[in-house]
């Protein structure tokens, strides 16, 4: 297996503030993505909330898999892209505020 | 079902980018057709083959998507052909699910759908040969029992694998009546969940990680998606482009012209009726030759598209480009439709089907007229070499080039500043997300890239058979008819309809400055924008005008205050002067309605811009 789709060592609880947003995570943040709502700034997607979320869990955005950022567009560090498991994918981080990952230098 | 026995319908479904058009070119070869489906501006791509067991299968190209569940106007389509749902469409028979075998996850989210459907379905595994380079081991047998489906390995861009394909279609086709229940339906975020989980599950399962993953993708787009490099690159990128559209297209459109014109003066002499010489020579020969002068930068501009598309270049740009379309509230994706715009709005409002949402198809429909296309170039170099003194500025700039930037600037400001507004006003919100994978980089394979290249060259002059030489006619009609009295002092122009009518405007266009000549050329000045300066010739009796610019521009001089010639190049930089765009609009969007709505906003603006203009320039003493 890859080392990029396989889950990171449970024993390891992690510290506080581990977990980030997809939209505010950095350059380089390599995580595993912990969970994917609905609930974030209703009006701001041109689509409902649960829509959006489908959309993110159909490009793969789902709990348990890996994630990176890999580039970030050069305007307000907007869009990004990641790396998620062996796809890369765009997207906007206002889309991204729902998925929340958990960071893997956090774990100490 | 005897039906099925001689012939069947067969359906290729994959994610975008899995190779789904490069294996129906493989499969069908050069036996298709393109259309469009009805009430939609999704095109249709239908081709036929016959199997080694006679049968005939017709092979339909869909859509890529993610999911059954639409979220575009063209996976709607897909969904839709795969139920069955389409208007005046018979289901498939057998389903190909097309898969990058390189990349198995999403698709296999995808083909359990495909199996709720419950046709037949055949996995295509393309990309092998990738799949292969990399070392990646897939268990064939094992995966293919789990999914239900034989699963046949391909190459499409070599053509491997395609022959056991048709003979796997073949098999299903032939057990015909296969078709269970159909049990798909939405499915909800629990179920896209669990469904992943399932196809992560299968992944681990049948398939080893490959050897040798590719790198070289991530190697290039630390150059090519670098925030400040990358967006260098891409204006780089344009303005050889750009400069390929205007150069290397020069000659052929030189030599259309040119044959056009002799085949025009050659049946000329053999005609010895008037009018008919006149509406085969003026109206139809020069009509078809106006439009298809623009076929060679539309090849070249396709050419640079198709390219950068099969690179995998494309989603790139939309990334580098969304932030700053998006400020306008333009979709990352309409900034190649724009800047196609640059060389003629028809093809750059025909390769807006790159963005997903209406919306935004739309809106980047709505403004790329605006964007200064080529055929207002020969108006411009007109009114600026007569009005405009060769001087230099500032020691170093020539001033006519300056008007000529400021024109090109105004464009691109009104463009922006127009969709701002319609986003701002009339789809408030209405915002899609922006999710885009971005492919692997993949060496474009010559074959398909000039096969994509005639198809589009195919559609284009389709379209501009069907559209735009009637409108062509018409403006001859109108521009002919009814003949000038006996003894006329006038040009013949000036009794037409043509001329009726710019007699009628005159008194509307009054104050922006235009004379009754002016009023009268922009009726024929509608076929295209360039016909605007034959069309002056014609008012103001200087022969073949435009070859002979020097003398029209000093005849405008001599009739025109400057504050009028200003005010002209104002009306040209807005004023939708093109039916051919009209009616592609009309085409791509399937309504008289985007049009009309097209028709007004670009009038209203272009009558305020000249107005502005005029009384500013006379106010200034240009009058
Ligand atoms: N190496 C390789 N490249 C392929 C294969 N099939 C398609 N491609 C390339 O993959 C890219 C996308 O293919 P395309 O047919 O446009 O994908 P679609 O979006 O599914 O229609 C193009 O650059 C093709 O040349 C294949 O089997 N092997
Ligand atoms: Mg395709």
């Amino acid at each position: 297996m890859n080392d990029i789709s396989t889950r990171p060592a449970a024993e390891a609880p992690p510290v506080e503030g581990a977990i980030v947003r997809l939209s505010e995570a950095s350059l380089g943040d390599v995580g595993t993505i912990v969970d994917v709502r609905a609930e974030s700034s209703p009006d701001n997607h041109g689509v409902n909330l649960e829509e959006l979320q489908r959309r993110l869990l159909e490009f793969g955005f789902v709990e348990g898999a890996r994630i990176e950022v890999i580039h970030e567009g050069a305007i307000r560090r907007d869009p990004i892209a990641v790396r998620l498991d062996d796809m890369r994918v765009a997207l906007r981080r206002r889309d991204a505020e729902d998925v929340y990952i958990l960071l893997d230098g956090a774990k100490t | 079902m005897s039906e099925t026995l001689t012939s069947a319908r067969v359906a290729l479904v994959g994610n975008p980018n899995s190779g789904k058009t490069a294996l129906f070119n493989a499969l069908t070869g050069s036996r298709q057709k393109v259309a469009n489906y009805a009430g939609v501006t999704v095109e249709r791509k239908e081709g036929m083959i016959t199997s080694a067991a006679g049968r005939n299968l017709y092979v339909l190209d869909l859509p890529g998507t993610y999911s059954l569940r639409a979220r575009s106007p063209d996976e709607a389509v897909t969904r839709d052909a795969v139920l069955g749902r389409l208007e005046g469409e018979t289901p498939p028979d057998v389903v190909i699910c097309v898969a990058d075998a390189t990349n198995l996850r999403l698709v296999l989210r995808l083909a359990m759908e495909l199996k709720q459907v419950g046709r037949p379905m055949v996995l295509a595994l393309n990309m092998y040969d990738i799949a292969q380079r990399q070392g990646l081991r897939i268990d064939l047998e094992g995966l293919s029992r789990e999914i239900g489906a034989p699963i046949v390995t391909t190459v499409a861009t070599r053509k491997r694998g395609i022959e056991d394909l048709v003979a796997q279609v073949d098999a299903l086709a032939a057990a015909g009546q296969l078709v269970g229940e159909n049990t798909w339906r939405e499915p909800n975020a629990a179920e896209i969940r669990q469904a992943h989980a399932e196809a992560q599950r299968l992944v681990r399962t049948y398939v080893r990680p490959p050897e040798h993953p590719d790198t070289w993708t991530g190697k290039i787009d630390k150059v090519l998606l670098h925030p400040v490099g990358g967006l260098a690159i891409l204006l780089g990128l344009l303005f050889v482009m750009f400069q390929a559209v205007f150069t290397w297209a020069t000659p052929a459109m030189d030599g259309i012209e040119a044959i056009f014109g002799a085949l025009g003066q050659f049946v000329g002499a053999y005609v010895s009726n008037d009018l008919l010489r006149s509406l085969i020579s003026d109206g139809i020969i020069a009509g078809v030759g106006s439009v298809l002068v623009f076929l060679p930068q539309i090849l070249v501009l396709f050419f640079f598209i198709i390219l950068l598309e099969d690179l995998g270049y494309m989603a790139r740009a939309a990334f580098l480009m969304d932030r700053i379309m998006g400020g306008a509230g333009l979709h990352g994706r309409a900034f190649i439709p724009l800047l196609s715009s640059f060389a003629c709005a028809i093809p750059g409002i025909m390769s807006t089907r790159v963005i997903d949402s209406k919306e935004d198809r739309l809106t980047t429909i709505l403004v790329a007229p605006l964007m200064t296309c080529s055929a207002r170039i020969p108006v411009y170099t007109l009114i600026i070499g007569a009005f405009i003194p060769n001087e230099r500025v500032w020691g170093f700039a020539s001033l006519q080039g300056l008007v000529m930037f400021g024109l090109y600037a105004s464009g691109i400001l009104s463009a922006l500043a127009i969709s701002f507004v319609i986003r701002r006003v009339f789809w408030r919100g209405t915002v899609e997300p922006f999710l885009m994978e971005l492919p692997t980089y993949k060496m474009p394979e010559p074959k398909s890239v000039l096969r994509n290249l005639w198809i589009r060259a195919k559609i284009f002059l389709n379209r501009a058979g069907r559209i735009i030489l009637p409108m062509m006619i018409l403006i001859w009609v109108l521009s002919t008819f009814p003949y000038p009295p006996e003894g006329a002092t006038q040009p013949a122009i000036d009794y037409s309809f043509a001329g009726m009518i710019g007699h009628a405007i005159q008194p509307l266009l009054a104050p922006i400055g235009f004379n009754w000549q002016m009023s009268i050329a922009l009726v024929p000045g509608m076929a295209a924008r360039e016909v605007a300066v034959a069309a002056l010739g014609t008012v103001y009796a200087i022969g073949d005008a435009e070859n002979n610019v020097g003398a029209l521009g000093t005849a405008l001089a001599n009739h025109w205050s400057l504050a009028t010639g200003l005010s002209f190049l104002a009306w040209y930089v807005f004023a939708p002067q093109c039916a051919p765009t009209l009616g592609v609009v009309k085409r791509e969007t399937n309504s008289w309605r985007w049009p009309v709505i097209m028709f007004v906003y670009m009038v209203a603006l272009a009558y305020t811009a000249s107005f502005i203009v005029y009384h500013t320039a006379v106010a200034l003493g240009g009058g």
